[in-house]
């Protein structure tokens, strides 16, 4: 098998030329409107979302978003969400479950801010309610994980019922300086850990975490997104249909490591 | 793991804790130095006060010592017993690791669930343990999780949960990460039917364990002195290049942000939730 090795892949996924959050929010649909704020105390540009079409369904999408230019990049902290872009997210959330419409995401973070104010207000509470909350919302949920999903500060937008990953984004529960310099006091050993977290889309297809691995021929070229488009449009129609969507949600999580335990006599 | 070292053997630990056991004064024996004031406290003491030192210190305590201190005498009947963790990823050193971590602390996962009464009443207790691979969560410790809110959600009983944990295990990798979500639903089912979760969130609590079922208990409670947060402290200066406020993610900051109930002094700890079950019958 050619293709990157895993930690090739983790800088592939953090590449500033990869098409961001925005990018595809603004190709993917159509009449796309921004929603701010988390009505408790701020709006995070690290988070965006609103509502658009998908073909003609109304759908409420949600992204993190990196930023493009050095300037944009420092205003959205390099995509890095703080609790507020977790409420807004949620606020979302419930909105598409009261209006009836599925909800679709994108993530592409480093992780959650791990700053003072980030602490202050909650960023582990934030994390958790999201997850809570989407166990069991009543609207259908895809993920699209677009380039780095770093850790809890991804998941919070990614317990959904179909989560999708590019064939060069990388799923972690760390990253792999973090868990080099943790493990072997040297973060210079990131590529041994790269390598052992089993953290590329093929990994993550092989642990069963994502459904499906969208190859990036043509990425951030019209006939990419047309083609992911008609992917989303498509499980849509069929997550929709599902009367038993929120108990295949809880099963679908509810399995993971389960074949890996030992039970001792 | 050294602080283990000082704690009675585990067989020792089964019953009683609640009642104070003798003090004896020997003058040979181990002394344990305090973090906080600096005193060398007689082991024997320590144990006897909950290994809550004069000034206020809580130590770190192993499960068993909390479910004999918190449980009543003999009413523990433990679940899920056998469940351990493999090692999915063919991660470095990850069998030794844990094998070690069994050696250690004498349990099988770094959570002990199982059914218990405080003060009479039956409820669903999970525990975690410092001591295996400092609490960290793989698939072990989310499955056990994730099971015995099932349990409790089958028999209608209310769930007290003691958390102490560095995290998700990164030796599990993704599969780690998932037992996130795996836990929060398990809460969610569990919490959609009414029941009560109360967690006792203990020094430390962080990382994805903070960001899943610590955090999402009905009533929380925290001991005081505790660590509670999402990232690091040290992760946070590194990336802010800050000095950090005084008191960063105890227990007391959390209190003051709004983020939890109560600080619940360890020697109280019985009696506060004996009475949460008593206003919560029924639920
Ligand atoms: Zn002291």
């Amino acid at each position: 098998m050619s293709g990157p090795t895993p930690y090739e892949a983790v800088k592939l996924a953090r590449d500033n030329g990869r098409p961001t959050g925005l990018d595809y929010i603004h190709n993917v649909f159509q009449g796309f409107l921004e929603f701010h704020g988390d009505r408790r105390y701020s709006d995070d540009p690290a988070v965006v979302g609103g509502v658009a079409w998908l073909g003609s369904q109304p759908v409420t999408v949600i992204a993190t978003e990196k930023g493009h230019t050095a300037k944009d990049r420092s205003r959205r902290n390099f995509g890095a969400p703080h609790p507020e872009g977790y409420r807004k997210a949620l606020r979302l959330m419930k909105q598409a479950e009261k209006f009836g419409r599925p909800v679709i995401c994108f993530v592409d973070t480093s992780g959650a801010y791990c700053g003072i104010g980030a602490e202050e207000r909650g960023q582990g509470q934030a994390i958790a309610e999201n997850l809570m909350e989407l166990s069991t919302l009543c609207v259908p949920v895809i993920s699209v994980l677009i380039g780095e999903g770093g850790s809890g500060g991804a998941l919070a937008l990614a317990l959904a019922d179909r989560v999708w990953m590019l064939e060069n984004a990388v799923y972690s529960v760390i990253s792999p300086e973090g868990c080099a310099s943790i493990l072997w006091k040297d973060a210079s050993k990131a590529e041994t850990a790269a390598a052992s977290l089993k953290l590329t889309a093929r990994d993550a297809r092989r642990l069963g975490v994502v459904e499906k691995v969208l190859s990036e021929q043509n990425l951030g070229k019209p006939a990419f997104y047309r083609g992911l488009g008609n992917l989303l449009r498509r499980e849509l129609e069929a997550l929709s249909a599902d009367p038993e969507l929120i108990g295949k949600r809880y099963a679908r999580f509810r399995a993971f490591g389960t074949n890996t335990l030992k039970e001792q006599p | 793991m050294a602080f283990l070292n000082f704690l009675k053997p585990k067989n020792q630990l089964e019953e009683g804790g609640r009642t104070a056991a003798p003090v004896q004064e020997d003058p040979g024996e181990p002394e344990k130095l305090c973090p906080n004031c600096r005193r060398s406290i007689p082991v024997s003491r320590l144990w006897a006060d909950h290994l809550v030192c004069a000034c206020g210190h809580h130590f770190r305590m192993n499960a068993r010592q909390r479910i004999a201190l918190v449980a009543d005498k003999g009413s523990f009947r433990e679940l899920f017993a056998t469940v351990r963790g493999g090692d999915p990823l063919l991660f470095p050193g990850y069998p030794e690791k844990a094998q070690t971590a069994r050696n250690a602390s004498g349990e099988q996962e770094a959570v002990i669930c199982g059914t218990a009464l405080i003060e009479g009443r039956k409820t669903c207790l999970f525990v975690m343990e410092p001591g295996f691979m400092m609490g960290s969560m793989g698939s072990a410790v989310g499955e056990k999780i994730a099971r015995l809110f099932e349990y409790a959600l089958d028999r209608r009983l209310p769930v007290i949960g003691y958390t102490v944990s560095g995290g998700a295990r990164m030796q599990e990798g993704l599969l780690s990460l998932m037992q996130m979500a795996k836990t929060s639903a398990a809460v969610k089912r569990h919490c959609d039917a009414g029941l009560l979760y109360i967690a006792v969130l203990t020094d430390p609590t962080t990382g994805g364990v903070t960001a899943s079922f610590a955090m999402e208990a009905d009533i929380l409670l925290a001991e005081p002195g505790a660590t509670i947060g999402f990232a690091g402290a040290r992760v946070v200066e590194q990336t802010t290049r800050k000095a950090l406020p005084k008191g960063f993610q105890t227990a007391e900051f959390l209190l003051e942000h709004g983020f939890i109930d109560q600080i619940a002094p360890r020697g109280g700890q019985t009696a506060l939730l004996g009475e949460l079950l008593r206003l919560h019958i029924g639920g």
